[in-house]
């Protein structure tokens, strides 16, 4: 057979198999399980250059609270094995810039918005919250889980009382469905996600990254600026898979998994692990063409082993 | 959509030219759209790795499409990129960052001012300016710790050269500005690249003699593509892209007029 018989025998293959790679959280379709991790992909502008955006799931954005934050000293980043540490503290805009220029932006894309808030306080939560409920943004993503910043995130992420009150309080403002994004830095993530549920959170995403630290020796200094950072990349998946198993049977709502996805077959492993949703982090940096090889990396994968439906597959390892 | 890429590039040559400083040269059609001052990513083979290392680019070829990296051993990364051969493939993410503004150059005595590793992306610099003839001088101060210098008889090609050793073993004994003020370089505008102590020295001595400043600055980068927010530097007004005071260095730079940052 000459090679491009080949082919054509490939496309007929791929047109007779009808193959769905739709998911649904809390009512939202979103085209395929591809979503960018937050704080990774910005508001897709500078990766709109090597990617096209309309093929991903979703596009998370990185954190905005209710004015802009200027984040950390340098160095704010260090490679790692396998992966590296930030520690950039929640740089961002703010609000008004973010809703006129970055939603503008998303606007033009046949795309999914999830717009991930931070704050210092649950009354800034609410502030982003407020403002946002009459943009054209699919879900919201609370960040309660930023190791990097003194005051806010992490501090409502690692106590599940105040993980409840803070998902409660903004869940009873927000007009759009709310994920509650999770700190794998705590004793079990279990009880973390069941707080979030019960205070009537409609997803969860996990995880975010784990905090860390190196130390320059030559230099004798920290790497980073802020001494700690938190880490991502492929040396945390093992971590992230385990702790999306553990919610997922945990809780009923839908959970986003992230943590070292470099490819098809790892976002696969998160979907097996009960993900209905995967985002790919770190390795945006490595590869900025990183998402669209995971979708497609993904209709592979369901080709070869007949899978019709992504959905199939979600927690099939019991 | 720009024209960033991330592509194979092929290794033309690479050869060791001072002690820790290899010479590069790649095959990539990257070469057609590179202004002076950009750099690349480099990413090493090592599957360990995760980031690509930003590296200056020191000069272009156009007709054989190459760019060629002059950078100095500092890490593992850098190790592995020692070891590549001719014929060897090597990933590589760019053209990033703006360039030196050529044009600020235009009818006036321009200063190009290196110090160690900063001194490859002046090359190119150099070499454009003389192309286009428009300055009135052309001038290069290049710093080194000893007399194990590199480059330095390429710029002599393009500029008036004058070298600043730590040791003093050659040309003034001192550093780049202690030749400047030694040799009486005239000076209306300066592109720079160098350590931070450097670019702190030439901002003030600048502003001293007034004179216009373009600094090419350097941190710890991870996208390399402005989306990370890893590399901000300073300024003194409000960042377009955060509204803070953080310019990020991989996109908004490398190179910044010096009146506008906060050092």
């Amino acid at each position: 057979m000459t090679l491009s018989s080949d082919k054509v025998c490939l496309s007929i293959k791929k047109v007779s198999m009808k193959m769905n790679t739709e998911v649904e959280i809390a009512g939202v379709k979103f085209k395929n399980p591809v979503m960018t991790a937050s704080g990774t992909f910005g508001s897709g502008m500078e990766y709109a250059d090597f990617v096209d955006l309309n093929k991903l799931g979703a596009v998370v954005t990185k954190g905005v609270a209710n004015v802009p934050w200027p984040g950390n000293p340098v160095p704010r980043v260090a490679e790692v094995y396998g992966g590296m540490l930030n520690a950039i503290g929640l740089q961002n805009p703010g609000i008004d810039v973010f809703i006129e220029r970055d939603l503008a932006f998303l606007g033009k894309y046949d795309t999914k918005v999830i717009v991930n808030v931070c704050g210092k306080t649950v009354e800034d939560y609410l502030e982003v919250v407020e403002r946002l409920a009459d943009q054209p943004v699919d879900m919201l993503e609370i960040n309660v889980s930023c190791p990097n910043v003194k005051e806010g995130a992490i501090a409502f992420g690692q106590n599940k009382d105040a993980l409840f009150d803070i998902t409660s309080r903004i869940k009873a403002k927000a007009k759009q469905p709310i994920i509650m994004k999770l700190s794998p830095n705590v004793t079990s993530i279990s009880e973390m996600a069941k707080a979030a549920e019960a205070a009537g959170a409609d997803a969860i995403s996990l995880i975010n990254t784990i905090t860390g630290m190196k130390i320059d020796i030559h230099k004798r200094k920290f790497a980073l600026a802020n001494k700690t950072g938190g880490m991502s990349g492929p040396a945390i998946k093992p971590v992230a898979v385990r702790m999306v198993y553990e919610a997922s049977h945990a809780v009923k709502i839908p959970v986003i998994g992230m943590g070292g996805i470099a490819t098809g077959d790892d976002a696969i492993e998160f979907i097996m692990a009960g993900a209905t949703a995967i985002a790919v982090g770190a390795m945006n940096f490595h590869d900025p063409y990183c998402t669209e090889k995971v979708v497609e990396g993904i209709e592979q994968y369901m080709e070869k082993y007949n899978v019709s439906d992504i959905n199939e597959l979600r927690g099939i390892v019991e | 959509m720009s024209d960033k890429m991330k592509k194979e590039a092929k290794v033309l040559s690479q050869k060791m030219i001072s002690e820790g400083i290899y010479d590069l040269w790649l095959e990539t059609a990257m070469a057609e759209k590179v202004k002076p001052g950009q750099f690349v990513g480099v990413y090493p083979a090592n599957k360990s790795t995760l980031l690509p290392r930003p590296i200056s680019i020191c000069e272009v070829d156009k007709e054989k499409s190459a760019i060629r990296l002059v950078y100095r051993v500092v890490g593992s990364g850098t190790a592995e990129f020692a070891l590549y051969q001719q014929g060897d493939y090597i990933m590589i993410l760019g053209p990033l960052g703006n360039g030196f503004p050529l044009d600020k150059a235009i009818g006036k005595n321009v200063v190009l001012i290196g110090g160690g590793i900063g001194v490859p992306p002046l090359l190119e610099t150099a070499k454009r300016l003389k192309e286009n003839g428009k300055s009135a001088k052309v001038s290069a101060v290049m710093g080194y710790r000893n007399a194990d210098t590199f480059l330095t008889e390429e710029f002599e090609k393009y500029a008036e050269l004058y070298v600043a050793t730590e040791d003093g073993s050659l040309g003034t004994k001192g550093n780049v500005i202690d030749a400047m003020k030694e040799q009486k370089v005239p000076c209306d505008v300066i592109f720079a690249c160098g350590p931070m102590p450097m670019l702190k020295g030439i901002k003030e001595y600048a502003s001293s003699i007034n004179a216009k400043a373009y600094l090419s600055l350097e941190e710890r980068m991870a996208c390399g593509v402005g989306a990370c927010l890893g590399c901000i530097c300073k300024t003194k007004e409000i960042d377009e892209h955060s509204h803070v005071h953080n310019a990020r260095i991989c996109t908004d730079g490398p190179v910044f007029d010096a009146d506008d940052l906060d050092l």
